[in-house]
């Protein structure tokens, strides 16, 4: 093993352990419902989009579109008006980690 | 201090990481989970409590080995779906790792920890589930038992009563009057009763025009009331009737060898009767002690917990749980809140504070949907709607909206049951 490989093994084994804690199972408050709409696992016949995977700062900018009345929703523009920031920002990562 | 090499870091992490997420579980050996139920409610807590913690051996106890699933029932009953499309087997549900018994819970002894199935086996637990869904409350309404709903069927648990109802309204002659009775609050879907009579006069208007539907209520006011009268008023001007408590629409009683339905004001002759009568928790509930005198299951917001019994949690159309109505999707969110708890409290961890969201779909005609939603959290001890949040569709929303949400609709079955059973 070369001496420069080492800095990047550690990097590659502290990743993975920081990645595995994100995709915990435990979901912020307010994200387990979500799947109820938004298929968790891909392949369902529905027009409503999938929001695992996506990237957190698309989430926030839809859901704060909804929040805020600037994006016409016909359910979402109801739901999201009953989360705070924070409850967004976290629920949107939490989602990102998701496949 | 000396540098770690690779081994030795890895070494050290993996120790760490085995002695951090097992020392719990082998401290106390497996927790046991039994849940009872496997409708929505049940089967999506099963599954979740082994997402959550697959050390959790989790035994999911259910009668029958198809299940009917009931949002989008009243579809079939309307000559627009078939039954089989609302089945649903368990064979995914065992395949991530739930023990799928099929019998029947008839005892729950809450000191010994124990579950007693008609098979006369026993399942101890740690933490039990129950997740039971309705029963009706036979004679509450007078005349109305097992065998006048051959008759007249309520259709209010999916499966050959769905059928049953279906058949009578196909057999119909044109010019019959059909007669739908709605019960006084609580009850399994709020919005469902108006969703039914929308598609049976859907069928009326589109395959016996002579005829017409009148639905006896027992309330003045209902789920999504004005969206649902704007779309009879539009859709079917002719072909159904609705009779508020006020107007004389509380029905006093039934008489199946005549097909009558009473009311103070007078009584109601049907060729076709479609009773949807009172309701309380399932068989189970009342067994384990965890309903109380309303028949209903008081519970915990954050963990779902009985309020009467300890290490029994209860979920969906069974509970008491404040300003959550008794949904299939209220029962799937309230599932996956009361699985992440359950799986905290065996591990001696404590529970979160959670947030749920009930959202349910209505079709006035296979083109026209509307929605009631929600966002709920715990607020002095009872699941409170979030303030600004929720609400039905706008009244004003032009047809373009209503079949979207039609199409959603369809998109949300497909996607819950999924969850569920797929």
């Amino acid at each position: 093993m070369r001496a420069t490989s080492f800095p990047a093994a550690v990097a590659v084994v502290l990743a993975s352990i920081a990645s595995e804690a994100a995709a915990s199972p435990v979901a912020p408050a307010g994200a387990s419902s979500c799947t109820g709409c938004h298929a968790a696992s891909p392949g369902v016949d529905t027009p409503i989009p999938r929001i695992a995977g996506r990237s957190a700062a698309e989430t926030v900018a839809q859901m704060q579109g909804f929040k805020t009345g600037q994006r016409k929703g016909t359910v979402m523009d109801r739901l999201a008006k009953g989360y705070s920031d924070a409850e967004i920002q976290a629920i949107a990562e939490w989602y990102a980690q998701q496949k | 201090m000396k540098a770690l090499s690779r081994r030795e870091f890895l070494a050290s992490t993996t120790v760490a990481a085995a002695v951090g997420l097992s020392a719990p579980a082998l401290a106390q050996g497996a927790p046991r989970v039994v849940v009872v139920g496997g409708g929505f409610g049940g089967a999506s807590a099963a599954r979740a409590l082994k997402q959550a913690d697959p050390r959790i051996a989790v035994t999911l106890v259910e009668t029958s080995r198809t299940f009917t699933a009931c949002p989008f029932s009243n579809l079939v009953i309307g000559g627009l779906r078939e039954l089989s499309a609302q089945q649903f087997g368990y064979d995914r549900v065992a395949a991530g790792g739930v023990e799928v018994v099929f019998a029947t819970a008839t005892g729950v002894d809450a000191r010994a920890r124990r579950v007693t199935l008609d098979s006369g086996a026993g399942l101890d637990f740690d933490r039990l589930v129950l997740s039971p869904g309705i029963d009706i409350r036979w004679n509450a309404l007078p005349g109305y038992d097992e065998a006048a709903a051959e008759k007249m069927p309520h259709a209010w648990r999916a499966g050959p009563q769905t059928a049953l109802l279906r058949r009578q309204l196909e057999a119909m002659e044109d010019g019959g009057v059909v007669v739908m009775a709605a019960p006084a609050n609580p009850f399994r879907c709020p919005p469902g009763p108006y969703e039914r009579a929308s598609l049976i006069a859907h069928y009326l208007k589109t395959k016996k025009p002579k005829s017409k539907l009148i639905l006896l209520d027992a309330k003045d006011q209902f789920s999504k009331q004005r969206l649902f009268q704007n779309a009879w008023k539009e859709l079917y001007p002719d072909h159904l009737e609705w009779v508020s408590l006020s107007n004389g629409g509380k029905v006093t009683g039934v008489d199946a060898s005549t097909m009558t339905l009473s009311t103070d004001f007078g009584s109601h002759k049907a060729a076709v009767a479609n009773v949807i009568p009172p309701q309380k928790a399932g068989r189970i509930a009342e067994v384990a002690g965890v309903a109380d005198q309303t028949g209903w299951c008081p519970i915990d917001p954050v963990t779902f917990e009985s309020k009467l019994v300890p290490n029994i949690h209860v979920l969906g159309d069974a509970t008491i749980a404040g300003g959550m109505p008794k949904s299939a999707f209220t029962a799937n969110a309230q599932a996956k809140i009361c699985a992440a708890a359950t799986a905290k409290l065996v591990a001696g961890e404590q529970p979160e504070q959670p947030k749920l969201i009930n959202t349910c779909y209505s079709v006035a005609a296979p083109d026209y949907g509307i929605t009631v939603a929600g966002v709920y959290q715990p607020v002095n001890g009872v699941l409170t709607e979030v303030q600004g949040s929720g609400g039905v569709s706008p009244i004003d929303a032009p047809r373009s909206a209503r079949a979207e949400e039609a199409l959603y609709a369809a998109g949300w079955f497909n996607t819950i049951t999924g969850e569920v059973f797929g």
